[in-house]
């Protein structure tokens, strides 16, 4: 049987045999892989792409203090994004699935309809959750929209729920019982996360201190996004740290996340919360689109 | 004769949409043979899973019949000059119609004549040129593109297409595929690609490779094996939604039978089946008294079971789900529902309308003038508003955050469980319904009530924002909302008024907006559950439209008299009446008393003094809302009226008497249009138009 990490390396490989780049963890907290400017930049412009990684991917909210057999504040998703979508898509996703030892003519398999979408980032997809004996392992989207912009070329994004995957193949009940390798559970690696980044989140953090620190990556945010539109020379667009910018825009969501979870978001508040992290958003994604053209320009 | 197949393979289309995809490829295909003359007798069926759509069309005509076209010229005197010599005219048109000058002929009417043949087009190359627009034509709810900015957009990507005439490719392209003759079967209990010769080829070659193509043999299969595997006295609980949304995610479907913990089973069924059906798709079993059991069928999209794995999988997974609803079940009695009152400010409303705390209280003061309108017992008034005051709390509960469908039907439970009396637990319970145009109303009156509150605050507040639905445009469900209440009014028999509901709404100076629009959803119900004409419907409203149970009263009783000859009859008088009046330009007849003096023996004092007696008992059987017994008597008056205007002249020369016998005939109007205004009647029967 499979551990924890011979799934995540026999992945890794797979994709890397379609032609992947096996890129590491984005070191920011994002609530998704699709946050990471693996995915989110890169699926802007008309340039192919294909890459897969590993995200940590923390939603403050889904926090049980390491109670929940089945809710984690932290998951690993392994993200693959393949631009664009090749036309046995499907198919090269299943057999991945095939390649970690699942024989899917014996399971139950279906691809159910199910839509992305993330208001936070302007962006959608349509697609399907792909369910495996009735367990969801996979979110499969094809890009529409990014930074609210018709992306150019369309990508597939496959997002694996490794958790999960890993509690279906080695036939455990809690993700805490996943064994990591032959010595080690889930647990033994990870149940400390999950109680102290709950504890902190449903209690500890300090919110005026969390608000603070929102508003000075948002403001950090404008500040580069305005000076980019000021800029007015090809080279010094090019080398303008739009990457950084996004990095705030990141920050500023993941500390929105974090004072829903304490509760210290009012009804009023939030609506206009999520809206000003967009619009950051979408401004890093317009300017990126902007700088990649530059570049592209430049080349020819 | 000829015989089409045509496949659009996809990856996996939303089971939901897939029968609206059937009919609407059936219909488009059929308008289409009609436009392009291949045969209105063909024969069309579309199957689908979900990676086809397959249409089969029979009888189809190998080509367009021949047809004659005929042009027509201009006259032979303008065309030709007094010496026969053609005009530019006849050169233009012999130009024209492809013809030498020589050629032109006139018709029997003096005009140049051209007939021609025009030989009918072979259906492949039609079908080649008409197939593709008509494929991507077909609407959905949330189209995608996959080939880059600007492609053509389906629901889900076409892969492959199969388009056979007679067992030839059609040679037509569809988003850069182009049609070929292989097929692809299951994903993985099939080949692909493999070759098909015909239609009932193709059928065959899908079938050995793992696909049933037939939804009914699909559905058929999934309904008994899922009963082959239940002992006896066991049996499927029937969701003819489950079963289509089965149907449509698999191709080779095989039932399997699992249990769960009957520890379980002291979840309440609403959850129990909320996780089943709605969640996982299985289908829950009941035993012969249609109690849960604990056990399900779950269908899987693949051949038989054989290891055992793909239950334990189904097992598993329930087994999570129910362990978290047991979880928020008992973590939630916590705090009960009136502890969690406050929590309520917390919960958005609408951004300007505030918290479910604020929606709260604008329903508990829209309850109690309920109780005030209807004059409700103490009891009933003080049940009422517990439950107002609960309705909502259930929005804080933490199952209610993961099953959402389940708001209102938890706060019920929960209040059960809590001790609330069962009046006010089944108010909160009932308190979102009716679901649906046609799905019941609360059972209770307590209910009924708790449900009209809510729905009218709704209404008032998104008005009084000018959030008013336009067009197709409804995105907060107004309609609905609104079609609700007025269903609660009417089928419930509460005695209110439409005046009195907005004045509770309380839209602002969007009030008279809301009350129009009440007016709206009381028409449409009157048409669509009162099964009653639209001529008859506007009648009755012209009368009044106020009291929608007097409305929905007057309307049946007017709906049954209209069948009656006696009544066609006066529903012509009637227009006539009103013709004349309108035309003497008696528009306000009240307070104009009549002259009894100016009255002439004979017919008209007659009417005269039938009026007055049947408007008497009219007023009598109006007041016990009797209508049947009122329009028939106001049938009995036909007689005189017919005498009326056999021998009396309405428009005299003496001005006293024409105003005298106005004034009668515009306040006879007046007196015996209480009910509805008959001239709005329409002379057939049938008649669905206004007059």
């Amino acid at each position: 049987m499979l551990t924890f990490q011979e799934i995540v390396m026999r992945l890794k490989a797979y994709w890397a045999r379609q032609g992947c780049i096996v890129q590491e963890p984005f070191d920011c907290e994002v609530g998704a892989g699709t946050m990471c400017p693996e995915t989110f930049l890169r699926v802007l412009g008309k340039a192919p792409y294909r890459v897969a990684y590993v995200q940590p991917s923390r939603r403050p909210a889904d926090g049980r203090y390491g109670e929940n057999p089945n809710r984690l504040y932290k998951h690993m998703q392994l993200q693959v994004i393949l631009k664009p979508a090749p036309e046995d898509v499907v198919e090269l996703y299943l057999k991945s699935l095939e390649d970690i030892g699942i024989d899917l003519s014996r399971h139950d398999c279906k691809l159910e309809e199910d839509n992305w979408e993330s208001p936070t980032l302007g962006a959608w997809g349509v697609g399907w959750q792909v369910m495996l004996d009735g367990l969801e392992i996979t979110q499969f989207t094809y890009f529409q929209q990014c930074g609210g912009l018709d992306l150019d070329v369309v990508p597939a994004e496959l997002t694996y729920g490794l958790e999960r995957l890993a509690a279906f193949i080695q036939n455990v009940e809690s993700i805490y019982d996943i064994r990591w390798n032959d010595r080690w559970t889930y647990g033994d690696v990870r149940l400390a996360d999950e109680e102290q980044y709950s504890t902190y989140n449903f209690e500890e953090a300090d919110v005026d201190f969390v608000w603070k620190e929102f508003h000075l990556h948002e403001a950090e945010c404008r500040r580069l996004l305005d000076a980019y539109s000021e800029h007015t020379d090809a080279t010094e667009r090019r080398r303008f740290p739009l990457l950084a910018a996004f990095d705030q825009t990141l920050k500023c969501s993941h500390l929105f996340n974090t004072l829903q979870a304490r509760g210290a978001i009012s009804v009023t508040q939030r609506a206009q919360v999520v809206q000003r992290v967009r619009n950051l958003a979408v401004g890093v994604a317009n300017a990126w689109t902007d700088q990649q053209q530059g570049v592209a320009r430049e080349a020819s | 004769m000829s015989e089409l197949l045509l496949e659009i393979g996809t990856e996996e289309i939303p089971a939901r949409m897939v029968g609206r995809a059937r009919t609407d490829l059936k219909q488009r295909f059929q308008e289409a043979l009609g436009t392009l003359g291949l045969g209105t007798q063909a024969s069309v069926s579309v199957e689908a899973t979900p990676r086809r759509l397959a249409l089969f069309a029979g009888n189809l005509l190998a080509r367009q019949a021949d047809r004659i076209e005929t042009l027509r010229g201009p006259s032979k005197k303008v065309a030709f000059d007094p010496d026969g010599n053609p005009t530019r005219a006849a050169l233009g048109f012999a130009r024209k119609a492809r013809i030498p000058v020589s050629a032109l002929t006139a018709g029997p009417d003096g005009k140049l004549t051209v007939r021609r043949r025009i030989p009918g087009r072979d259906a492949g190359s039609l079908l080649a040129e008409s197939l593709p627009k008509l494929v991507l034509g077909l609407r959905f709810p949330r189209a995608m593109y996959w080939a880059g900015k600007g492609s053509p957009r389906f629901i889900r990507p076409i892969r492959w297409l199969v388009a056979l005439l007679d067992g030839a490719v059609v040679p037509l392209e569809i988003a850069g595929i182009a049609a070929g003759n292989r097929t692809w079967g299951h994903r993985r209990l099939g080949a692909g690609p493999v070759a098909v010769a015909d239609a009932r080829h193709y059928v065959r070659v899908l079938r050995d490779n793992s696909v049933v193509l037939s939804s009914d043999e699909r559905g058929e299969r999934i309904v008994s094996q899922a009963e082959a595997l239940l002992p006896d006295g066991r049996r499927i609980r029937r969701n003819p939604r489950l079963l289509e949304t089965l149907v449509y995610e698999t191709e080779f479907p095989t039932a399997v039978l699992g249990s769960f913990d009957a520890a379980y089973l002291s979840l309440p069924d609403e959850v129990l089946e909320t996780v089943m059906l709605v969640h996982q798709k299985y289908f829950a079993i009941e035993n012969g008294s249609g109690e849960l059991v604990n056990s399900f069928v779950a269908v899987a999209n693949t051949g038989a079971d054989h290891l055992g794995v793909i239950r334990a999988g189904h097992q598993r997974v329930l087994r999570a789900r129910f362990n978290d609803a047991d979880f928020f079940w008992n973590f939630d009695q916590r705090s009960s529902l009136s502890e969690r009152v406050d929590d309520l400010k917390d919960v958005t409303f609408q951004a300007s309308l505030g918290s479910y705390w604020d929606k709260t209280q604008r329903n508990l003061a829209a309850g109690s003038a309920i109780s005030g309108a209807l004059g409700l017992d103490e009891r009933t008034a003080s049940d009422l508003n517990r439950a107002l005051l609960l309705a909502k709390c259930d929005l804080t509960t933490e199952i209610v955050g993961e099953f959402p469908e389940l708001q209102g039907k938890i706060g019920g439970l929960y209040a059960t469980a809590q001790g609330e009396p069962k009046a006010v637990a089944e108010a909160i319970y009932d308190h979102y319904l009716p679901a649906g145009a046609s799905g019941p109303i609360p059972r209770s009156e307590t209910g009924r009530a708790a449900s009209l509150a809510d729905r009218l605050t709704t209404l008032g507040g998104m008005f009084g924002l000018g959030l008013i639905p336009t067009g197709s445009k409804d995105p907060l469900a107004l309609r609905r909302t609104a079609y609700g209440a007025i269903r609660i009014v009417v089928e419930g028999g509460m005695e209110l008024s439409l005046d009195s509901l907005v004045q509770m709404a309380d839209a602002g100076k969007n009030s008279s907006a809301l009350r129009e629009f009440l007016v709206e959803r009381l028409r449409h119900w009157l048409k669509d559950s009162g099964g009653i004409a639209l001529d008859v419907v506007q009648a009755v409203l012209a009368a009044s439209d106020n009291v929608p149970v007097d409305v929905s009263a007057r309307a049946g009783a007017l709906a049954e008299v209209r069948q009656t000859p006696d009544f066609e009859a006066l529903a012509v008088t009637f227009k006539r009446v009103r013709n004349i009046v309108g035309h003497a330009g008696v528009r306000a007849p009240t307070g104009v008393r009549i002259d009894e003096a100016l009255l002439e023996p004979g017919p008209e004092t007659e009417l005269h003094e039938s009026l007055i007696t049947v408007a008497g008992r009219i007023a009598g059987r109006n007041a016990e809302r009797d209508y049947a017994a009122s329009l028939r008597e106001i049938a009995s008056l036909r007689p005189a009226l017919d005498r009326y205007f056999d021998s009396v002249l309405v428009m005299a020369k003496d001005q006293a008497v024409r105003r005298n016998r106005l004034a009668f005939l515009a306040g006879m109007l007046e007196k015996l249009s209480t009910i509805a205004d008959f001239a709005m009647i329409a002379p057939d029967p049938t008649g669905d138009k206004p007059a």
